[in-house]
């Protein structure tokens, strides 16, 4: 008597785990649709020869045209790599010696260093972009490209210096002793062995540090002064100023731009 | 591999190593924050200054109902957006640890390339499909609206009408609360899904089949087994979208029209626009507070290690 029903419960159970694992599948796909339709239709709008209408009117490369006429759009991007570049550099430099120390002292201010290292990153952008503007207006610092560098390696010095961090807690530190035990000074220690071995961690750090910056619009906003606009403040008042198919290609080359940052990153990792 | 220090030699390296990093993290990153603290008792002067008069008017002022409002208004939009995070991202996370190995990777990968792309660009490509005349509206105005006049014309009926009408007219998308949760969603989803996965992964399937052989039933395994083993993740993710959505400035200020203000374009207007920098500077803290209340809870909730903002 028990057998069939138990058979039964078996089937429906069977049944319901197919279910499970069809309905699983479906939300897949349907998230990964919410993820990448969004981009997909903007980058097809991009081709849209109409100039105001969602309404597709046939293929053109007007827009594109555009962008590269446009001379305040090649500034801003010169502005930004400039502040990427320079944020970059000064950041890996300051993270990899920062995590450098942390990782090899124990010192009793330790504890209370990691919690103004990793700040930076919990803190929202718009909290850290108010404070660095109240800092340079009070001090009377001249707003401009210096203060976005500033700005800038402040919240990327504690990025790059977790990423190095990561990288450091698998540092075999019998190789360095080994370096030392075949005659390397200091310097050369640090020049020929640790470096090398760190090298995907800080190169890891740079490039987020590089994209972050490139990425960075609220802080930018608040520090930049009339003077100096970067590429995401461009965009930005192109945006208010209204829905253009400009603004679609232009955005289009800039996601292109990110996927080639990322095949570099996987690049690297890779090492 | 920390080793204390032992001679003058030691110490003499570490504060190479590290003083460059606390120099900078003190004055641009220290000192603007106690700036800012100070700054929130202070008073306005005449002609946008700041007057050091000590007063806790700043934070009276949080307390009009105007304020109160949009605070509330601020931490409904970033919970709403934080559980839908989660009913999406939690079952996102099975789907990538059930699908074969050689194929996780690729699903993790794709999941996210949206994260490294630049934010203005992703909220942007919202506001070009939720607009008055973007893709949507056109295929409701034009594509759905043609289909019903159609069937209206085919088969004669009342309930024709209202119909026509409206499709006629655009969809109130743009502008509103909904537009600016869907552009978080869509912001963050990446951070709930991946602290959900690696707890997922770690899930060893042998415990949620032990729990059936004792006569579990699915949904008693799942309450009982599997998401206690899987909390840790999804009190990680909730935090990671939680946070940034209560600071989110970018988001409603280009999603949600004039109409939806969260706390974020508040403190841009006091600080750009009325230039009160000490009522900035109070509601700056307290959005700062909110975050810190936030982050002490997730550690007394028993949560992991975090990532980084987007």
């Amino acid at each position: 008597m028990k057998l069939p029903n138990k058979a039964r419960a078996g089937n429906r159970s069977r049944r319901a785990s197919g279910l499970l694992r069809h309905g699983l599948t479906a939300h897949g796909v349907l998230c990964y649709v919410f993820l990448y339709l969004p981009i997909l239709v903007l980058v097809a709008f991009s081709f849209n020869a109409s100039r105001y209408s969602g309404l597709w009117r046939g293929f053109t490369l007007q827009w594109y045209e555009a962008l590269f006429s446009n001379a305040a759009l090649g500034a801003a991007l010169r502005t930004s790599l400039v502040v990427a570049l320079a944020s970059t550099a000064i950041s890996t430099v300051l993270g990899t010696a920062v995590a450098l120390g942390l990782e090899r002292f124990a010192f009793r201010f330790r504890p209370l260093m990691d919690v103004l290292l990793y700040l930076p990153i919990i803190i929202p952008d718009i909290a850290m972009a108010v404070m660095l503007l109240l800092f340079f207006v009070l001090t009377r610092v001249p707003l401009g490209v210096g203060t976005i560098v500033v700005s800038h390696v402040a919240f990327n010095v504690s990025y790059v210096a977790l990423v190095v961090r990561a990288r450091l807690a698998y540092f075999d530190i019998s190789l360095e002793e080994a370096a030392q035990d075949l005659y390397a000074d200091e310097w050369q220690t640090f020049r020929r062995v640790t470096l090398p071995l760190l090298m995907p961690g800080i190169l890891g750090g740079a490039l987020l540090a590089f994209t972050l910056s490139l990425d960075d619009f609220v802080i930018a906003f608040f520090v930049s002064g009339p003077g100096a606009t970067t590429l995401p403040l461009r965009v930005y008042s192109m945006i208010k100023l209204g829905v253009t198919p400009e603004i679609n290609a232009l955005s289009s080359l800039m996601l292109l731009a990110s996927i080639g940052l990322i095949a570099l990153s996987g690049a690297l990792s890779r090492r | 591999m920390a080793q204390p220090l032992r001679t003058r030699r030691d110490l003499l390296r570490l504060l190479i190593l590290i003083s460059p990093s606390l120099l900078w993290l003190v004055i641009f990153f220290l000192l603007p924050l106690l700036l800012v603290f100070a700054i929130s008792f202070g008073q306005r002067g005449t002609y946008g200054g700041v007057q050091w008069t000590p007063t806790l008017a700043n934070y009276a002022r949080l307390l009009d109902p105007l304020y109160l409002r949009i605070f509330l208004r601020t931490l409904f939009i970033a919970g709403t957006a934080t559980v839908l995070c989660a009913l999406i991202g939690y079952p996102m996370a099975f789907f990538i640890a059930t699908r074969p190995a050689r194929w996780r990777n690729a699903f993790l990968l794709l999941l996210v390339i949206p994260f490294w792309t630049n934010f203005l660009v992703r909220m942007y490509a919202w506001l070009f499909l939720l607009r008055d005349n973007g893709p949507i509206n056109v295929l409701w105005t034009e594509g759905i609206h043609a289909a019903v006049a159609w069937l209206a014309a085919a088969i004669p009926a009342p309930f024709w009408e209202p119909l026509l009408q409206a499709t006629s007219t655009p969809l109130r998308l743009f502008g509103t609360d909904g537009a600016v949760i869907v552009g978080l969603v869509y912001a963050w989803l990446p951070d709930m899904v991946l602290p959900c996965y690696a707890a997922v992964e770690r899930l060893d399937p042998r415990l949620v089949e032990a729990a059936q052989d004792l006569y579990a039933t699915r949904v008693r395994a799942f309450l009982r087994v599997v998401l206690p083993l899987t909390r840790s993740g999804l009190i990680t993710g909730s935090v990671l979208v939680f946070v940034p959505c209560v600071g989110a400035y970018v988001t409603p200020d280009l999603l949600g029209g004039a109409r939806t203000v969260m706390i974020g374009n508040v403190i841009y207007s006091q600080f750009m626009m009325a230039r009160d920098y000490p009522f900035g500077s109070a509601l700056s803290f307290v959005l700062m507070a909110l975050m810190l209340v936030a982050t002490v809870a997730y550690f007394r909730l028993g949560g992991e290690g975090g990532r980084g903002r987007g």
